[in-house]
């Protein structure tokens, strides 16, 4: 299965099927594309000046992220992973909560427990994860059996990565969702790229779709960068689901522009040609030249939202550094729901003890 | 009151758990049509339906990462693992998931899944049917670890952990299945986590012990009466969070004390006691603490009544407090 849904060519012409979305839809949803885009130029440059303590870009993987995000309804709920802090965005979450997270400040909705970009949002059902790859899909799985038993007619999203399609928790996964036919639509950004690691040394299939044929449910390969596409094929996948017709693995074919994180240099592992052909594909390039030729975007528009954006950016970060780490005693709350004498002990000798020694140095990945 | 094997109580308080709070599912390997191998389901999914009572497919972390999903959404799952000898397939979504989602995510998200497995030797089993993991969670932070050895206790127990709002590791001493039967009070019975049971009053010594060890320590405690040893024996009941009230008040006591358990010795729960002691109560001792435990070995399977503990090797321990 090698086949690849497209609706737009390299230069934005429709070339397949194209989703019926709203014009002012069209608009908003390349709005997003650029305010993620800008958010993590902003967000790189704070880490490049020490300002943040790590972050991981979704740069070249914006069309997947906003088309998949767009095509889900508010209540469905999103179990997302490193690069999917767009989903969250799109759905609500404020670029303000956003960067006090990645600060990891007192204002952070999790008040400093978490490494930068791994953001969890209960008003908009994005679930808590961890950095241990792969283990959110078995959750998406489990919430979507219980929306089920709970006769919700809720879709539960997993995103992972092409890394991820090699765990464990992955087969699990697809292979309770076959099993028991669940809501959860497995949407997997296959960049090419795990860190070092190429797609072709992660699996000998010939895509990743096709693993959803051995697990009994349909499995469909977009063309990634074009958001249509994406639209198109996260829609059909998540109807289906709602109505009972189980569980797809979408494989988003596309590219990650920058290193996995701040903490590596992938100019160590891949070619420089690859990356430069990736350019070409870029998702935003290409939807705004559909949306422009449409007569739909303007230059001005994108000048004017690149201008606000980047404002909204700007005072974000401001409010953002202005608020203090967060209290010692936070450390201790919701370890469980209510506090066993143990760690209020614990809690007690920590703040007698302050603060200590501030730690110097960065995350060595 | 019935009269009840502990595999009774279980069930019986899986039932009332059902019938009464709709959010209750129960998930695993063979607990659907089969009952579970050890039948501890037996007539839940008949009675329940194979929704809320459902067979899994064979792989621990599904089971144990839907559960998490299904708690996430706001059912109240009981996943149950065949043997604890099989979590690990599971140990990541329960270190790295199960226990730290209510603090990874500042509270929104709570996790209240009972993980329930039966734990231990006993019941020639050999090595992958035998072993006591218990640590390696009480190790974990936002885990509750709750071994009951009583019928009436792990009903109690179980009914308990599962009005909890947090992830309960349940382990159930198999060997202690079908041993006795008590009287075990009918509907919500419950019984305390993070409370210890006197298990056997006296002034002498203390043994600390759990689950399938506390019998066993009793017989120990009644072999020394004998010798007009008045020894104390402590059903600690929850390993976490410790009802370290009830341990330090009975060492200040007796001023002896003796850990059992059978799981391997080298960091196993009995350092954390000893350790504790040490700091709280060093000097109501008059004797070293003493632990009687598995060896640091696999679990064997000819020789499993040579590995585990029992009230031959305790009384040698007590013998060996009592001489200071």
């Amino acid at each position: 299965m090698r086949s690849l849904l497209q609706s737009l060519d390299l230069e934005g012409r429709p070339v397949g099927p194209v989703p019926e979305i709203p014009a002012e839809d069209e608009r908003r949803l390349f709005r997003h594309m650029l305010r993620m885009r800008l958010l993590d130029q902003r967000m790189l440059s704070l880490q490049r000046q020490g300002r943040i303590g790590f972050y991981g870009t979704a740069t070249g993987e914006e069309a997947a992220v906003t088309g998949s995000a767009y095509a889900a309804r508010p209540t469905d709920w999103v179990f997302p992973a490193l690069r999917q802090m767009g989903v969250s965005l799109w759905r609500g979450t404020s670029i303000r909560d956003i960067v006090c997270q990645l600060i990891g400040n007192r204002g952070d909705v999790l008040i400093g427990r978490q490494m930068p970009c791994h953001f969890s949002d209960r008003n908009v059902h994005t679930v808590a994860w961890s950095s241990v790859i792969g283990t959110q899909l078995v959750h998406a799985m489990g919430a979507a059996w219980a929306a089920r038993l709970s006769r919700h007619d809720t879709v539960c999203l997993g995103y992972l990565g092409d890394g991820a399609s090699s765990s464990a928790d992955f087969h699990a996964a697809a292979n309770f969702a076959g099993v028991f036919q669940l809501p959860v639509v497995f949407f997997c950004q296959n960049n090419q790229w795990a860190i070092s690691v190429p797609l072709e040394g992660q699996t000998a299939s010939e895509s990743i779709a096709v693993k959803a044929m051995a697990y009994g449910f349909p499995g469909v390969r977009v063309d990634g960068n074009d958001l249509l596409a994406v639209v198109g094929a996260s829609r059909e996948a998540i109807d289906r689901a709602r109505a009972g017709g189980g569980p797809t693995l979408i494989e988003a074919v596309t590219f990650r522009m920058g290193g996995h994180s701040s903490s590596d240099d992938p100019t160590r592992y891949r070619p420089q040609e690859q990356v430069a052909e990736w350019e070409r594909r870029d998702p935003i390039t290409r939807f705004r030249a559909y949306l422009t030729a449409a007569g739909r975007l303007t230059d001005q528009d994108v000048e004017h939202w690149t201008q606000e954006l980047n404002d909204e950016v700007s005072v974000a970060v401001a409010e953002a550094e202005a608020l203090g780490p967060p209290p010692i005693e936070s450390l201790f709350a919701d370890v469980y729901h209510t506090m066993p004498r143990h760690l209020e002990e614990q809690m007690r000798y920590a703040i007698a003890m302050g603060e200590g020694a501030k730690v110097e140095g960065a995350f060595p990945l | 009151m019935p009269s009840m094997t502990m595999v009774q109580a279980i069930q019986d308080a899986l039932r009332v758990a059902l019938r009464e709070d709709p959010r209750v599912v129960v998930l695993g390997e063979d607990v659907g049509k089969n009952g579970g191998v050890f039948r501890v389901t037996e007539g839940l999914q008949a009675e329940f339906g194979a929704e809320r009572v459902a067979d899994t497919p064979l792989a621990e972390n599904g089971i144990v990462g839907g559960a998490i999903g299904m708690a996430l959404y706001g059912l109240k799952p009981v996943a149950e693992i065949q043997f604890v000898d099989f979590i690990y397939p599971a140990f990541d979504q329960i270190v790295s998931e199960l226990a730290k989602m209510r603090w990874r995510s500042a509270g929104q998200y709570g996790c209240p899944v009972v993980v329930r497995a039966p734990y231990g030797g006993g019941i020639k089993g050999g090595l992958y049917h035998s072993q006591s993991p218990e640590a390696y969670f009480c190790h974990t932070a936002g885990l509750t670890v709750v071994i009951p050895s009583t019928p009436a206790d792990a009903k109690g127990l179980l009914l308990s952990a599962l009005e909890g709002e947090d992830p309960v590791i349940f382990l159930e001493p198999k060997r202690l299945y079908r041993t006795t039967k008590e009287e075990v009070p009918e509907g919500r019975h419950r019984v305390p986590i993070a409370r210890a049971r006197t298990a056997r009053a006296g002034t002498h010594c203390t043994v600390l012990a759990y689950g399938a060890m506390v019998p066993v320590s009793v017989e120990a405690a009644g072999t020394a009466e004998a010798r007009g040893w008045s020894i104390e024996v402590i059903d600690l009941r929850t390993l976490v969070p410790l009802d370290v009230e009830t341990v330090l008040a009975s060492v200040r006591k007796t001023g002896r004390v003796v850990i059992v358990h059978e799981a391997p010795r080298t960091c196993g729960y009995g350092a954390e006691l000893a350790a504790l002691i040490a700091e709280q109560a060093l000097t109501s001792l008059q004797a070293p603490v003493l632990r009687v435990t598995g060896y640091d070995t696999p679990f064997p399977y000819t020789l499993e009544h040579a590995y585990l503990p029992d009230a031959g090797r305790i009384v040698r321990a007590l013998e060996h407090a009592m001489s200071y």
